[in-house]
């Protein structure tokens, strides 16, 4: 079946099966490989990316159900050049070791924090639950707090 | 011409001149002539100062996130007295053959033909890596061995020669000059050179046998934290794994190997799943089955879609149950192979006023690497390349080489970033790059990547073993601990069953339990399961003895040692004895592992339900002189963060000879929500250094188990430890500390 596929700002053509996962269409078929396979099962979120904004693990996501929604992955997020708030933020926390499950894990903050700009601890616990295996957790809530410091001193300013 | 000096006996440090102008340097040594055990490891080290006056710095290790790359930098360029700014770095490329055609061709003389550099350089320096038979990221060994040794010598040497040839240059002494950011100055005249407009001149000078090394108090980049080299890509999806490797025409495998340990493939009927859609050919291996198709997830469905049958190799009727009972059974018969003996426990056991025993149990864990085991493989004629992230890129090449026919010098190998080790990327673990050579070979001309899924990786893992321990202590009248008797399963020797107390009469015996279950390094080795046993134990000796857990500890360390004075400050970090809510409690641990010396304490929450939060960490460590203090408390962090994830819910077990577990569903993992509060602190006692990356492991488990009983009163001996309600049965009983 073929579809189009808005990524990242552009139009894209695939034609593939309808229920292979957007996971495999983004890494093997649109040249995306920031997003991961983890687990294959929805359960450690590597594989994160935004459907219009929502954060979703794209290994659960078949081909057919994407439709015209827009997908936003890590490699859309920012660039060196232009990064994002979180991506800095993460940066300057040093917050990456293996760094494998750390797209994932930056999409997810970045949807969270477009939501509630200053998440409580709670509410870091309950959104976040991807899974990082070097246990970068501390330095994650480290880097979300200071992105919701940063982000009031702002709007305040 | 290169040139070469002997740097002691146990080592060569080598230099020459550079295609384009420019110094290269390089350190080969033998770890075997150091005493370090296996024949055919070396490490070497090379550095390289070009005219545009940039130092690019070769480290032999792979980057997990650890940081040691980093690091590693820091300790040449400081020895160096480099600009930070100007210092890059390579991972080199771990292999003899492919290291010296790389070091010769690639980095000393660009695409220039090989051998103009000299056959001294060649034949002794480039000759010493061809010893090579490893070449591994593993016991926290990087900044320890490969710095000190090779790192520092080699900036230490650079920089004589820097200074050498600049003086030369100005007709004054090379004494009267000095090096600071990348510049020689001759102060009496106020000239200065860069070192890329020297290096030239420099390569022509034989290197210094034994450089001076700076003294603790010059330093000036080691001990600051940089921005890691590594993070930048991390952040934005361009870091590249071997997962990510895209060749033209390249297929995709998925494969299953026999659940039980052991067990072959008998038969497949593939006829159905080779007309799926997008498959290329289903692949029969001695113990597994692969399919070959144009995208993964059709490779993965028609995996599925098949029904292989495999035997059991003999195995099918083990489970937990009957390890649990075997290893029991072994303990009971008494004492095993002799670890340590000192006094005589036996007549100290007769004669103590109060005895105390307690046995132990923690299960096998996987490592569950969030980057499943993963390489692409393309063979073409006789030639093969491969690449994948591995701990060793050596051993992966060898074990490719065997699996796939050829010779090892035919097989080249491309480390790329490892997402994740903790020792399930280490040598004679590389089963799937074996699988990966053979399925090379099944889809050549055509590169292959095969990824395994995660339900492979948890069900056919190189896991921590599982263990038990039974302990004996004795104390005398005054409550004063005067012997410990402690036997284990696995090999008499783990040094990590050594207690750092002074306890008079000892006695450790190991008795090794082995069954078809494969078995492995995991972070931290051995002292995951000892930092837990005896540090449980010590706790049960205080309560038993009336006291504090810190302060009966503390008693049985040396006055004025380091192992005290990181206790004593981790006592006073966590606010040891201050009150805390009711069901809340705080315990303590002290261990000892790959040189370094950490104490961490745990604070916790027993709900009434039973469920356990760990609310706060407190860690020490004295690990020597730091590097990079930020990558070292990372590494305690995750340390901890790993302990933390294997004692609340890590848990392999085995029915009918196979993996229960298959997904992070079942295989349980730390998450955001049970990340505790951590703080990290360090002791600079310029003891010699000390490793990081899994020290913050071992104590991590004994401490919330500890700390389990000052909050309720229950005192957990098997891991994980889940909840307290699921190990104590009826309500928690407040003086059910158990004797």
């Amino acid at each position: 079946m073929a579809y189009d596929l808005a990524v990242n700002g552009q139009t894209h053509h695939v034609d593939a099966d309808p229920a292979t996962p957007l996971l495999w269409i983004l890494r093997e078929q649109l040249g995306l490989p920031g997003t991961k396979f983890g687990c294959g099962a929805g359960l450690c979120g590597a594989c994160t990316v935004h459907l219009d904004g929502v954060a979703t693990r794209s290994c659960q996501v078949p081909l057919g159900t994407v439709g015209t929604q827009q997908i936003t992955t890590i490699e859309g997020l920012g660039t060196p050049a232009a990064r994002h708030p979180v991506q800095k933020a993460w940066i300057d926390i040093q917050v990456p070791q293996c760094g494998y499950c750390q797209s994932g894990m930056i999409m997810a903050v970045a949807a969270l924090l477009a939501h509630t700009a200053a998440p409580t601890d709670d509410q870091i616990n309950t959104e976040i639950t991807n899974i990082c295996r070097c246990g970068t957790y501390p330095r994650v809530r480290r880097a979300i707090h200071a992105l919701a410091q940063a982000g009031e001193a702002t709007s305040h300013g | 011409m290169g040139k070469i000096a002997t740097w002691t006996r146990r080592g060569f440090i080598a230099a020459g001149g550079l295609v384009g102008g420019g110094l290269a340097l390089g350190i080969a040594f033998a770890p075997n002539r150091l005493g370090i055990k296996g024949d055919d490891k070396a490490l070497n080290t090379w550095v390289k100062i070009t005219p545009d006056n940039r130092v690019t710095v070769l480290v032999p290790h792979c980057d997990m996130g650890q940081g040691s790359q980093t690091g590693l930098a820091m300790m040449l360029a400081e020895e160096l007295d480099a600009d930070w700014s100007l210092v890059g770095v390579q991972e080199a490329p771990a292999l003899p053959a492919y290291a010296n055609e790389y070091l010769v061709r690639g980095m000393l003389l660009g695409a220039a033909p090989p051998l103009i550099l000299g056959r001294a350089v060649d034949d002794a320096v480039l000759g010493l890596t061809a010893l090579m038979g490893l070449q591994i990221t593993g016991g926290s060994a990087s900044i320890r061995f490969t710095g000190e040794l090779g790192m520092r010598t080699a900036g230490a040497a650079a920089r004589a020669m820097l200074i050498q040839a600049a003086a030369a240059r100005w007709g004054v002494s090379a004494g009267s000059c000095s090096a600071a950011q990348s510049m020689v100055r001759h102060a009496p005249s106020g000239r200065m050179l860069t070192f890329g407009a020297v290096a030239e001149d420099a390569a022509l000078l034989p290197p210094p046998a034994a450089p001076a090394l700076k003294p603790f108090a010059a330093w000036r980049i080691v001990g600051t934290s940089p921005p890691r080299f590594d993070v930048a890509a991390k952040v934005d999806g361009s870091a590249r794994y071997a997962i990510d490797v895209v060749l033209p025409g390249m297929l995709y495998a998925a494969v299953a190997a026999a659940p039980v340990f052991g067990g072959k493939l008998l038969s497949v009927d593939s006829a159905a799943v080779e007309k799926m859609p997008g498959v290329h050919s289903v692949v029969r291996l001695d113990n597994a089955v692969a399919v070959l198709a144009a995208g993964y997830w059709q490779a993965q469905t028609a995996l599925r879609a098949l029904e292989p049958k495999f035997d059991d190799g003999g195995h099918g009727h083990v489970s937990s149950t009957e390890i649990d009972t075997a290893q029991s059974a072994l303990l009971a018969k008494g004492a095993g192979s002799t670890d340590v003996k000192r006094g005589d426990a036996a007549a100290a056991l007769a004669a103590a006023a109060h005895v105390v025993t307690a046995d132990y149990a923690v299960p096998y864990l996987a490592h569950a690497t969030l980057e499943p085991p993963n390489a692409v493989v393309h063979i073409v004629g006789d030639k093969c390349e491969i690449w994948t992230g591995v701990q060793d890129p050596l051993n992966a090449r060898a074990t490719a080489a065997r699996a796939a026919g050829l010779p090892r010098e035919n097989v080249t190998l491309h480390n790329c970033m490892v997402g994740g080790g903790f020792g399930r990327k280490i040598p004679d673990v590389m089963d799937f790059i074996e699988q990966a050579a053979k399925l090379g070979r099944a889809a050549a001309p055509r590169p292959v990547k095969l990824i395994w899924s995660r339900e492979e990786d948890i069900t056919h893992d190189y896991y921590r073993t599982a263990a038990r321990a039974r302990f004996q202590g004795g104390l005398n009248a005054h409550g004063q601990p005067v012997v410990w008797r402690a036997d284990y399963t696995g090999e008499a020797g783990e040094q990590a069953a050594h207690l750092p107390y002074q306890i008079d009469n000892q006695l450790i015996t190991g008795q090794k339990y082995a069954n078809h279950v494969r078995t492995g390094a995991w972070r931290s080795v051995d002292h995951s399961q000892h930092g837990f046993f005896s540090e449980s134990f010590v706790d049960e000796l205080a309560a038993a003895a009336g006291k504090d857990a810190f302060q009966f500890r503390r008693d049985l360390l040396q006055a004025g040692s380091r192992q005290r004075a990181v206790l004593e400050m981790a006592a006073e970090k966590s606010g040891w004895g201050a009150s805390l809510q009711a069901g809340c409690g705080r315990g303590i641990a002290l261990t000892e592992s790959f040189g370094s010396i950490v104490a961490e304490v745990a604070e916790v929450a027993v709900a009434p339900s039973g469920a356990v939060q760990v609310r706060r960490v407190t860690a020490v460590v004295d690990c020597g002189d730091l590097v990079h203090p930020d990558a070292a408390t990372a590494q305690i962090e995750g340390g901890i963060m790993f302990g933390l994830a294997a004692a609340l819910y890590g848990e392999i077990t085995i029915e009918n000879g196979a993996v229960t577990q298959r997904n992070f569903d079942t295989y349980r993992v730390a998450r955001m929500v049970d990340a505790p509060a951590i703080a990290v602190y360090f002791i600079a006692s310029h003891a010699p250094r000390g490793g990081i990356g899994e020290v913050g492991v071992p104590g991590i488990a004994p401490a919330i188990a500890n700390a389990i009983h000052a909050a309720c009163g229950v005192r957990m001996r098997k891991l994980p430890l889940r909840s307290v309600a699921m190990a104590a049965g009826p309500a928690p009983d407040q003086h059910a500390s158990a004797l």
